[in-house]
């Protein structure tokens, strides 16, 4: 299978071309929310569901052999993509379930009353809920770390929040609202210090930073696979050596087991022991393919590629009346995020005029409710790039922005 | 459809310029809605004589669909019985689902009938008829 990215990159995106009814090109800016998908992973899913179809690690038949050999495949590939061994990742439907997978079967054993459990205000929901609720269960502080405005955070009053009572640190090393990339490996070495472990939600930095966990160091991390050109329903988490075996299965069910007793279960040794049930097979060997592509690319060249982007937005939109631009101004810190305000107008207006023009962007809290009222905002509308975009949409969502601003003017 | 059609001009009128804005000195009922999808909120009062609506004001923030209909709404229903007001909430409800309407009584707030070509968008332009129909609720005799 040729997954060669074409000199013209957004030829191997089928949607790319698409063209709607009212003659309208597609213009896709919400990359943060979801990546679209380049062929080859497209073919790759018809292939698996075509020739290769089966349970895995079930039957002794050809095609159960096939499927499971191809899903361990996957498995090393994508730990290999973020710097891991094959044993240290579970397959999970994502970032949201990675991370509820962590307080369920790491959390529920090892947190007790009065640990502090510490998050920062700018998390997204999927990294804020669970530990909230975990912290109410165990009688834990639940911590809510201040950042600066421009969404950036200062080490100095983060090593102040982290105390010898600090059990976990759950921090995004890419937030999801404005795309400021956090010193994510001094974050982890201060929360070690103190004895914490470290959860990194990588569902923003895993598809745009090239990502090692072992110079990380983090214990845990989690991430998407449809956010970095794979399948929806698939992602993984990260798990090191020494968490894993603090943790408890928290699924329970066919494909986890070494014995089952009457009164008792011996369980599979890792990873198995938390992949309870028939797993995603199509879904990760699909996010593989998709692995595949982006080295091919080039993780750096992909990072740079939207820095050119934001910058040339920036070039084109700062300084216009009215319209307030988000996160700091230092574009080395951020990846290909562009949230922004116009004065006056409800981003979900934004979102649906510029859809007139056929640019697709994101409006509203970006669920990130609690970053949104420390900032006085209650929503923004975002942009995101990814390698795909060029300065022809970066065009088509200035023009657009500026259509927006003389109509409600 | 149009840029100009779904941002009619009335609706544009109305969200620069948006009716019975604010709050009542003295009011029976007062709710808190929210759109959960996007962090809308409108808070919604009313002050009745006998049966009938008499005064009626509402704030909060939205975008420009959930706060014109907001404004519409709060020139449509005021001044009439709860029932009419109920019976006209659930027309509207249904004009925005369906994308039509014969219903003369719903004045301007026809102009929302586009709206149904955005589902995602249905509910700013119902937002401030549920908050309506909740206030009746709690004030039903």
């Amino acid at each position: 299978m040729n997954c060669l990215p074409k000199s013209d990159i957004r030829e191997s995106f089928p949607i790319l071309s698409t063209v709607f009814d009212d003659g309208k090109k597609l213009i896709y800016l919400d990359n943060a929310a979801s990546t679209q998908k380049p062929r080859c992973v497209i073919e790759r899913l018809k292939r698996f569901y075509e020739s290769e179809n089966a349970n895995v690690s079930r039957g002794a038949h050809r095609l159960g052999n096939i499927a499971t050999s191809e899903y361990e495949t996957a498995r090393d590939q994508i730990a290999n993509f973020i710097g891991a061994n094959p044993e240290e990742m579970i397959f999970t439907s994502g970032t949201t379930e990675s991370i509820n997978a962590i307080v369920y079967g790491w959390g529920e054993e090892n947190v007790k009353k009065n640990d502090e459990i510490v998050v920062l205000v700018s998390e997204h929901h999927s990294n804020f809920i669970p530990w909230q609720q975990l912290a109410k269960r165990k009688e834990a502080f639940f911590k809510v770390v201040s950042v600066r405005r421009d969404g950036t955070l200062d080490l100095n009053e983060f090593k102040k929040a982290i105390t010898n009572r600090t059990k976990v640190v759950a921090i995004a090393q890419v937030t999801n609202t404005f795309g400021v990339i956090h010193p994510i490996d001094e974050i982890v070495e201060i929360a070690h210090s103190k004895g914490a472990i470290t959860v990194v939600d990588g569902a923003q930095s895993v598809p745009h930073i090239l990502t090692n966990v072992k110079e990380m160091n983090a214990d845990f991390l989690a991430f998407s696979g449809h956010k970095m050109l794979g399948p929806m329903g698939i992602g993984g988490l990260y798990i090191s050596k020494k968490r894993i075996g603090e943790m408890r299965p928290f699924f329970f069910g066919g494909g986890m087991i070494d014995r089952v007793y009457n009164d008792r279960t011996k369980f599979a040794n890792p990873p198995q022991k938390y992949e309870a049930g028939t797993p995603n097979v199509a879904g990760a060997i699909g996010l593989a393919e998709a692995v595949k592509f982006l080295k091919k690319v080039g993780m750096a060249e992909i990072l740079d590629h939207e820095r050119q982007l934001l910058e040339y937005s920036y070039h084109k939109l700062d300084g216009i009346n009215g319209l307030a631009l988000y996160g700091t101004r230092d574009l080395e810190k951020r990846v290909g995020v562009l949230s922004f305000n116009i004065e006056g107008v409800h981003p979900h207006d934004v979102a649906t005029i510029l859809d007139f023009q056929g640019v697709a962007i994101r409006s509203g809290h970006h669920c990130a409710q609690p970053f949104m009222r420390y900032l006085g905002i209650h929503y923004t509308a975002r942009a995101s790039f990814y390698f795909y975009n060029s300065v022809e949409d970066v065009d088509a969502l200035t023009d657009a922005i500026k259509d927006v601003k003389e109509r409600f003017s | 459809m149009e840029i100009s059609e779904l941002y009619a001009d009335i609706i544009m009128d109305h969200q620069r310029n948006p009716r019975n804005y604010g709050t009542l000195e003295e009011k029976d009922v007062e709710v808190h809605t929210t759109n959960s999808s996007c962090g809308d909120e409108i808070f919604l009062e009313i002050k009745f004589d006998g049966d009938k609506i008499s005064q009626i004001a509402f704030h909060g923030h939205g975008c420009a669909i959930s706060k014109s209909s907001a404004s519409i709404m709060t020139e449509l229903v005021k001044g009439i019985s709860k029932q009419k007001a109920l019976e006209l909430s659930k027309k509207f409800v249904e004009m925005v689902k369906i994308g039509k309407t014969q219903e003369r009584e719903l004045k301007d707030a026809v102009v929302f009938q586009g709206v149904s070509q955005y589902p995602l968008r249905t509910k700013c332009a119902t937002l401030s008829w549920h908050a309506l129909e909740e206030a009746l609720k709690r004030t039903a005799v």
